[in-house]
This record gives structure tokens, C-alpha cells and sequence, in this order.
């Protein structure tokens, strides 16, 4: 029966941008400070003060609307969201209404079958964020106003995603294109990324939109396709029931793994939203909207393309490696060093993203730096050590980020390729299994791997496994002969 | 009520050691607390007489600023660091600002010595000074009327010589209204050349801080110092600010055309509801400037009747967002038995808000309600507009427009205070100047048959208080001294 029906899916995004001070006074954003120190009587909402905004909240707005195709408003204005919560000072937010900044943009999700989908951007605007009421640590609630005033943008998209996993597609799609803008970290988890679902389902083919309710509260990825599938299941189950959906805000519980409706009373707000007195309008002209666009890194999907033509390497593994700016960058910078291009990307792909997942860290604090990760590729290749051996140097640069070369020579790891002292090596070997060389001659092709790993134990691995073919089987097929 | 000496020549006084600036300052303390049942204070800096000394040995010295010694009061909707900052609002009543307005920081760069906090409605909302968890003030000349409002403490503090200057604020005739009732000079500024950061937001497209004072040089020197833009306030102006106290004289030669000043009369000012009495008062300075050689222009502001119902659909929507902060959370006043947050911010702010600041909030929050936003809010905006359009056009015509100040002079304390819309016509003059964002001064240019001080208005174009003060210099200068 789900088959009769679709989902419509828009969301509002917010990001909090990584700017030093906050947007509208010069107190510090910085997460994690002890609560309410980065204060002063603007964000706290005394008598009397007043907003200056904070110049790097367009530019970094500006580039967004650039990056997901947006007309830039050479003028905008902000407005005041009025509502009474005690981590909100001034009982009303600054943000933007009437003439937001940015509008009508897109991006461009690639769905499981590898088609393209346009998500159309219906606007997005600049807010302050509220504080944080913890409720938690006793009867009483407390307030921490160190976020209040931090910069946010909402981006708003149109209801154009047609399933749970276009809307998880799309998410990731933004929180891609915010991180490699550097404008915001992108976490879920810590708030600095968050999400709100605007959803209805209709039959396949109807042109009307169903009743639509908003999902809040998914504060992480994996909630945000849960809720969405979940709520989706939910209204088709009622429709299919015969009965109706009630247009409301719901909220999701990640414990018990439902939506649950807000309590009216928080839902009726009218926010009285009117011009704020307090600022001049934004003005972006064509000079300023220059200047911003020239700081436009290169977007991922572009930065993918480029990967597969210029080094060459799969789409798969471009994919990998340009999901992050951070190991994108990474990439360019090893193969700066090394022209083994695929041999870079299978480092990144296995060991490196290995050890960034398994540790959590970002490649800013991965401690094997690119310069060392391509010699350690450039002396595989020219056969200073084998693979093998490299798989042990890697975990000693993970330790100590010295120069692969360095870490052979003070380990004694060079391999030896030196044609002669490897026959005699073979000879010994030889000399030393009379019966494995029997049965060899016999035909038993597979005797062939044991004097290798007879070699290899000998030399501690170091032998040049490709030389040592050689060899042996020169010395072998000799036997033959005789 | 003339002559009043300009502060400067007190100082070259205090400077040659004829006049001693703490013997000054403690007659004006004495003063003040004889005066106290005028209750134009909210609060007393008892530091004034320690600044004194400070200022008088930099004065002696020759480092002493611009305003050196110059006594000020300043309205309680102002903040100064470490000093109560009430707006008289039981709301307030136990709050102290944790940093200085600017242009009040200004001032005391300058060495001018901050006497105290003046009364006023609460939170600049009134005509009359009668809102105020403080008491009302008395109009010094009669003691059983008003003296205007809401910057009535700011307006008899100079009046009746308690200090030598003091600030108001004005959102839509609250210096220029009381100015007119108590018999003193009252500058509103252009918006925007008076940083706002600092003054409690009654409604921030409209407020504007200005002096009052007994002499014009002492208007101009004060909003010299006061004036030009602050990092701290994004609306405040950027453009230069001029030395307002050299521009109170005209060249010898008037008859030059670049300074034949022309002043416009618009007839929508002299309309019903206007006193008898301040008409013939205005109505003959009008003839003796006519025959000083300026030229009087009938001019028309034609959407002037939209001027009240625009200004209070404006002021009050903008005023039901500022006031929203106040809500007992973080500081002033939290009703002590709120059972939940809601009861908390009903209680607090039902108990601890004027009735007048209640009936504003809820006026505001009603235009800007969804549904009605655009019937009232946008349409006050438009109206905003076309009245700014109007005095464009005036402009062109003119230097300056006269009018009067306020219909009536000053009324007995009750008289109006149960007829909120009685009251709101008080302003009916005062709050063009507002919604236009233009400068205007009140000159106080005689009196009715009660003793009543009456009052004039001029208003010029955005930043263009200079032409207010020459004009205003003059009248000062030849017009009031030929009437004693
Ligand atoms: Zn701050």
C-alpha cells in the first residue's frame, strides 16, 4: 500500500557559523567556556543597548547563497521574532523576515541509482541564537546566555524531497557544502548543525499537498531519517485508516523512537515579526558580493570531477575523498609528493580514514602529515622497502610524524635487493629443504610459496619479494635440468 | 525669566577664581533639596561635590575639557555605570546600569559634573510627568499643574535652577512638551545625530536625546559634545558634527539671499484646540520676525492629521518589543510567588508596569498581532512616510517651520490622567518632528494670563539644527530681552 502513496519533504537547516565574536557585540562565540562568561550588556539584553552587526555574518551568508546558487539581495533587512523565553534577554530574536538575504538557490543530490535531483533553496537568512536553559540539575531551571547572540543561518528549502533518504541526502548535501565553506563545523550531535522536517504524504500523481506537520528535535543524522520514516509511516497509516492528519509541531524522541506532539501551549506563538528599528538595512553591492565570491573554495561536486580527470582515480574513490574539504586538501597535498596517484587515494580510503574514524579526529590532527604519507608511497615504489614492511613503518609514523625514510634506516628496515647476497640466500634455503625441492620437481607448484616464506623469515621481511622470485625460480628451474 | 547667563561666562568666572565651582555645586545641592517637593529627582550623585574639586584644580590648571564644571541632570531612562537606572518603573526600581550611555560619557569626558537622575513618566511614556513610580513632578510656576512630560524632571530641573543643563529624551515631544510647560529651551535632535546606545528603548525609531537649558549657547554647547556617530549605535549618523556653539549668530548682512532665512507657517498647527492665547502669543513673535526682516511662508503638511494615530500605532509596536526584556528573569523586579514561568512573567510585569506602560504594550502587541499588521503596523509605516515627504517638500520652501509647541500650557495634575487620548493631543504638535526624524526646539517666548509659561516650536530639516539655533539665538538675543 505504500506504493499509492508519496512523501513531501522540505527542511529548515540551521548552521551556526564559526565566526570569533558573536553577531550583533564582540563577545566570544567559543563552545565550552564556563556558562554565562562570554557576556556583556548587549547579549544579556540591558536597558538601553544595541545590536552592531558583525560584518563576517554576511560575508559567510553571502557565500552560502553563492555556493547553493542563491540570488544575493543587494538589500536586506532584519526583523524581530518576538517570543518570552528566559534564555532569550531581549524577549525577541534579531532575524530576518520580509527581505531575507539570500533566495531561490539549489543543490543537487545523486540518488542511489546515480540520477541527479534538484533540491530548490527557498531562502536563507541570518538569526541570532537563543541561550541554553538546562533543566535538569534541580527543581530549578538554569540559564546560560553564552550562546545568545552567536550567528546562525536557516536555510530553507523548498518541499521538493520525495523520500526520507532524499531528505538524509540532502541534509548531508548542506552540511557537506557548510564545511567546505569553513562557516560551520557541521555537528549534529553538539547543536551546531540543526534540522526541522516540514512533512505531509499525498497519493502518487496528486498535484495538492496533504496536511503538513513539523518534526523538531532530530539531533543527529540518523534521527533525522528515522524521525522522517516514522512520521511518513505515521500519516499514511492514518490516511489509510481513513482518517485525517492534524497540521501540528512534533517532536522527536530518540529514546522511544516516535514522534510525540508539543504541548499547544508552546505551539500558539505568534511571533509579531516587524522591522528592527535598531539596524540599517543590509547592503550588498556588486563590489563587496565580488570580493566575498573570490574566497569561494572549490565546491565538492566540482572538486570530485576534477579528481577523476586530473589524477585519474575512480569515482568511488573521488567520492570518498572529496566528501571532507579537510582530506580533499590532504589528497592534493600527497600527491604533490607523489605522482602514484590511486596508490595516495588507497592510503586515505584504508589506513588514514581507518584510523580519523576509529580515533575521531580531524584530519587537522592526523598525525602522519602529507608530505611523509607520499615518501612513504614514493620509497614503496621505488623498492626501498616492500608493502609489507610499509604496513609496519605506517604505524610508526602514526606515533612520531618522522620521515618514512628516517623511521627505515633507525629500524633497519631497508629491503635488500641486492642480487647476490639474495642467491645466496636462495642456495641456502635450497640446500636446507632436500625434500621440499623433491617435491617441487615433482610438480607441487605450491612448495614454490614455502621458500619464499622460508626467505622471508630469514630476512625479517626485508627481502625484495620481486628479486627473490627471480632468483628462486632460476635456481629451482637449474635443479629441474639437472 | 531672562536675562540667563551661558555657562561659559560662569567659567571664565570659576576660571579667574571670582566664583568657586564646589561652593557652586553645593548651592545647587541645597537648592535641589529645597526644592524637593518639586520631586524633579529621582536620584542624587552626592559624588558631584568630590568631581567638583577634581574638575576646579583641572580647570586652575588648564586641562579641563570643553564643559568644565558644567552642572547636569539627566533623565533616569539614561544609564550611568554603577548609578540606579529606574526609568521610573517599579520594574526597575532596584536596578543598576553596569555601563555609561554615550552621550552621557561624552559629557563627563568633557568635565561636565552629573548632579543626578531626573524624574520622568515611566519609561518616557507620558505627557505629563503623573507616570512615574517615583510621584509626579510639579510644574515650578504653579505647583498644582504638571510640568510636561515625559522628560518632566529634566524640563524643572533647569527650570527652577537646580542645575545648568540637563538631558531628556524625546520620542515624540517629551524634551520640546515640557520645555514649553516649564518655560525653558528643549532641543530634540535630528535622529540619528545623538548616539542612542545607552537610553532605555521606549520606541527606537523615535527616540532621540537632547539638552534642555535657559540659554541657547549652553543648548549648542551641550549638543556639541553630545552629538556625532558611535560604533555602539548602527543608526547614529556619520556625518560631521558642526561646532553648533559658533553657529548662533547670523552675518551682519542678512539681506544677503543665501541668508535670508524664510520661515514656513503651516495652518495645519493653528487649527482647533489650539489655546487662544498661545495663538496671539505666536502669532506676534511671528509679526516681529516679519519685521526683522525674515520672511514668513504659508506652507502645508497636509497628512498632519494622520500624525497621532500613526505615531501611536508605531511607537507603541515598537515599544511592546523593547519593554518584552522586562520580564523578571534576569534582573528588576520578579513577583516573589509566581507558581510557573508564565505566572512568573504575568505577575512581574502585571504588578511591577504603570497602567499607562500596560495600556502601550498591549496596543503594540495588538498592531503587530498577525491578521492585523497590516491594517495598522504597515499602514502607519506608509503614513510615516508621507508625512516625511511633506516636510521634504516643506523644506525646499523653507529654513524653518513655526508652530507652536503644545496646544495648551501646562494642565493640573489629574486634570487629563484618566483620558489617555486627551493626553496623547498634548503631542499633537511634537510628533511630526518624530516620524520625520527632523530636529525641533521649543522656545519658551512668554506668558498666558496665569503666568503660565508659553512655548514655540521650530523644526528644521535632518541635520540641520544649526538654522534651529540661529533663529532661536536671535529671538533669545533681540525678541525676549525687548519683552522685560
Ligand atoms: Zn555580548
Amino acid at each position: 500500500m505504500h506504493d499509492k502513496y508519496e512523501a513531501v519533504i522540505g527542511l529548515e537547516v540551521h548552521a551556526q557559523l564559526l565566526t570569533e565574536s558573536k553577531a550583533f557585540c564582540g563577545c566570544s562565540t567559543k563552545f565550552g567556556n564556563a556558562p554565562n562568561t562570554n557576556v556583556c550588556p548587549v547579549c544579556l539584553g540591558h536597558p538601553g543597548v544595541l545590536p552592531v552587526l558583525n560584518k563576517k555574518v554576511v560575508e559567510f551568508t553571502v557565500l552560502m547563497g553563492i555556493a547553493t546558487n542563491c540570488k544575493i539581495n543587494s538589500r536586506s533587512i532584519f526583523a524581530r521574532k518576538n517570543y518570552f523565553y528566559p534564555d532569550l534577554p531581549k524577549g525577541y530574536q534579531i532575524s530576518q523576515y520580509e527581505e531575507p538575504i539570500c533566495e531561490h538557490g539549489f543543490v543537487e543530490i545523486e540518488l542511489s541509482d546515480g540520477s541527479r535531483k534538484r533540491i530548490g533553496i527557498t531562502r536563507i537568512h541570518m538569526e541570532e541564537d537563543a541561550g541554553k536553559s538546562i533543566h535538569d540539575i534541580s527543581i530549578d531551571t538554569l540559564v546560560d546566555v553564552n550562546r545568545c547572540g552567536v550567528p546562525l543561518i536557516e536555510i530553507v528549502s523548498e518541499p521538493d524531497m520525495r523520500s526520507p533518504e532524499e531528505a538524509y541526502l540532502y541534509l548531508s548535501k548542506v552540511r557537506q557544502i557548510v564545511k567546505y565553506l569553513s562557516i560551520c563545523d557541521g555537528n549534529m550531535e553538539e547543536g551546531s548543525l540543526r534540522c526541522d522536517a516540514n512533512i505531509s504524504v499525498r497519493l502518487k500523481g496528486a498535484e495538492k499537498f496533504g496536511t503538513k506537520t513539523e518534526v523538531k528535535n532530530m539531533n543527529s543524522f540518523r534521527n533525522v531519517e528515522r524521525a522522517i520514516n516514522y512520521e511518513v509511516e505515521r500519516q499514511i497509516e492514518i490516511l489509510e485508516d481513513g482518517g485525517q492528519i492534524t497540521q501540528q509541531t512534533l517532536l522527536w524522541n530518540a529514546d522511544l523512537n516516535e514522534v510525540l506532539p508539543m504541548r499547544s501551549k508552546e505551539e500558539a506563538h505568534d511571533y509579531r515579526y516587524f522591522p528592527e528599528p535598531d539596524l540599517l538595512p543590509v547592503v550588498v553591492d556588486e563590489n563587496w558580493k565580488k570580493e566575498i565570491a573570490s574566497g569561494l573554495p572549490e565546491l565538492p561536486d566540482i572538486r570530485k570531477k576534477r579528481f577523476t580527470e586530473h589524477y585519474q582515480i575512480p569515482l568511488y574513490d573521488a567520492e570518498i575523498i572529496t566528501q571532507s574539504k579537510g582530506i580533499a586538501d590532504y589528497y592534493e597535498k600527497v600527491t604533490a609528493v607523489t605522482s602514484d596517484y590511486k596508490a595516495a587515494s588507497n592510503w586515505i580510503m584504508g589506513d588514514v580514514l581507518k584510523v580519523i574514524n576509529e580515533e575521531k579526529i580531524d584530519i587537522k590532527d592526523f598525525p602522519v602529515s602529507a608530505e611523509n604519507l607520499g615518501e612513504l608511497i614514493n620509497i614503496i615504489n621505488k623498492g626501498t622497502i616492500s608493502g609489507k614492511i610499509a604496513k609496519e613503518v605506517f604505524p610508526e609514523m602514526l606515533k612520531e610524524n618522522k620521515s618514512p625514510v628516517e623511521i627505515v634506516k633507525e629500524k633497519n628496515l631497508l629491503q635488500i635487493s641486492d642480487a647476490s647476497e639474495l642467491e645466496n640466500l636462495v642456495l641456502k634455503v635450497i640446500g636446507e629443504h632436500p625434500s621440499e625441492v623433491e617435491q617441487y620437481l615433482d610438480g607441487k607448484e605450491k612448495v614454490f610459496g614455502f621458500f619464499i616464506g622460508q626467505i622471508m623469515r630469514q630476512t625479517g621481511g626485508k627481502a625484495n619479494p620481486k628479486i627473490v622470485n627471480e632468483i628462486l625460480r632460476k635456481k629451482l628451474g637449474e635443479k629441474k635440468i639437472k | 525669566m531672562l536675562p540667563y547667563t551661558p555657562y561659559s561666562e560662569i567659567l571664565e568666572k570659576i576660571k579667574s577664581g571670582e566664583v568657586s565651582l564646589v561652593a557652586r555645586v553645593e548651592n545647587f545641592l541645597e537648592r535641589i533639596e529645597k526644592k524637593k517637593h518639586l520631586n524633579a529627582f529621582n536620584f542624587i550623585f552626592e559624588d558631584a561635590i568630590e568631581k567638583a574639586r577634581e574638575i576646579e584644580a583641572k580647570i586652575h590648571s588648564g586641562s579641563a575639557g570643553k564643559l568644565a564644571g558644567m552642572v547636569i541632570a539627566v533623565k533616569d531612562v539614561l544609564s550611568v555605570k554603577d548609578k540606579p537606572t529606574t526609568c521610573s518603573s517599579n520594574i526597575l526600581k532596584n536596578f543598576k546600569a553596569i555601563y555609561t550611555t554615550t552621550a552621557v560619557k561624552k559629557l563627563i569626558e568633557e568635565d561636565a559634573i552629573i548632579i543626578g537622575k531626573t524624574n520622568c513618566d515611566e519609561f518616557a511614556m507620558g505627557s505629563s510627568n503623573e507616570n512615574s513610580a517615583f510621584g509626579p513632578v510639579l510644574n515650578p510656576h504653579d505647583n498644582t499643574r504638571v510640568p510636561g512630560g515625559s522628560s518632566g524632571g529634566s524640563a524643572v530641573a533647569v527650570a527652577a535652577g537646580l542645575c545648568d543643563a540637563s538631558l531628556g529624551t524625546d520620542t515624540g515631544g517629551s524634551i520640546r512638551q515640557p520645555a514649553a510647560f516649564c518655560g525653558v529651551l528643549g532641543l530634540k535632535p535630528t535622529y540619528g545625530r545623538v548616539s542612542r546606545y545607552g537610553l532605555t528603548a521606549f520606541a527606537s525609531s523615535f527616540d532621540s536625546i537632547g539638552p534642555f537649558a535657559n540659554t541657547i549657547e549652553d543648548i549648542a554647547s551641550v549638543l556639541e559634545v553630545i552629538s556625532g556617530h558611535d560604533e555602539n549605535d548602527s543608526t547614529s549618523s556619520r556625518l560631521p558634527v558642526p561646532k553648533f556653539s559658533e553657529e548662533l549668530t547670523f552675518p551682519k548682512d542678512r539681506s544677503k539671499s543665501s541668508e535670508n532665512m524664510k520661515i514656513g507657517i503651516a495652518e495645519e498647527y493653528f487649527g482647533e484646540g489650539l489655546k487662544a492665547e498661545i495663538k496671539d502669543n505666536i502669532n506676534q513673535i511671528i509679526n516681529w520676525l516679519k519685521n526683522n526682516e525674515f520672511q514668513i511662508v504659508p506652507i502645508h503638511l497636509p497628512h498632519n492629521e494622520y500624525t497621532i494615530a500613526a505615531y501611536y500605532v508605531l511607537t507603541t509596536a515598537e515599544a511592546s518589543s523593547n519593554l518584552a526584556r522586562y520580564d523578571g528573569t534576569r534582573y528588576g523586579f520578579r513577583a516573589p510567588e509566581a507558581s510557573s514561568l508564565i505566572d512568573m512573567y504575568k505577575s512581574s510585569r502585571s504588578q511591577a508596569f504603570g497602567s499607562e506602560v500596560k495600556r502601550r504594550i498591549m496596543l503594540g502587541t495588538y498592531v503587530l498581532s498577525s491578521g492585523y499588521y497590516d491594517a495598522y503596523y504597515r499602514k502607519a509605516q506608509k503614513v510615516r512616510r508621507f508625512i516625511k515627504e511633506d516636510f521634504d517638500k516643506a523644506f525646499n520652501e523653507v529654513d524653518v517651520i513655526l508652530t507652536p509647541t503644545s496646544p495648551t500650557t501646562a494642565f493640573k495634575i489629574d486634570e487629563k490622567s484618566s483620558d489617555p487620548l486627551q493626553m496623547y493631543l498634548s503631542d499633537i504638535y511634537t510628533t511630526s518632528a518624530n516620524l520625520a526624524g527632523i530636529p525641533g526646539i521649543n522656545i519658551p517666548i512668554g506668558k498666558d494670563s496665569s503666568g503660565l509659561p508659553v512655548g514655540m516650536q521650530l523644526l528644521a530639516n535632518q541635520f540641520e539644527e544649526e538654522k534651529l539655533l540661529r533663529v532661536s539665538a536671535f529671538i533669545q538675543n533681540n525678541y525676549l530681552r525687548s519683552l522685560k
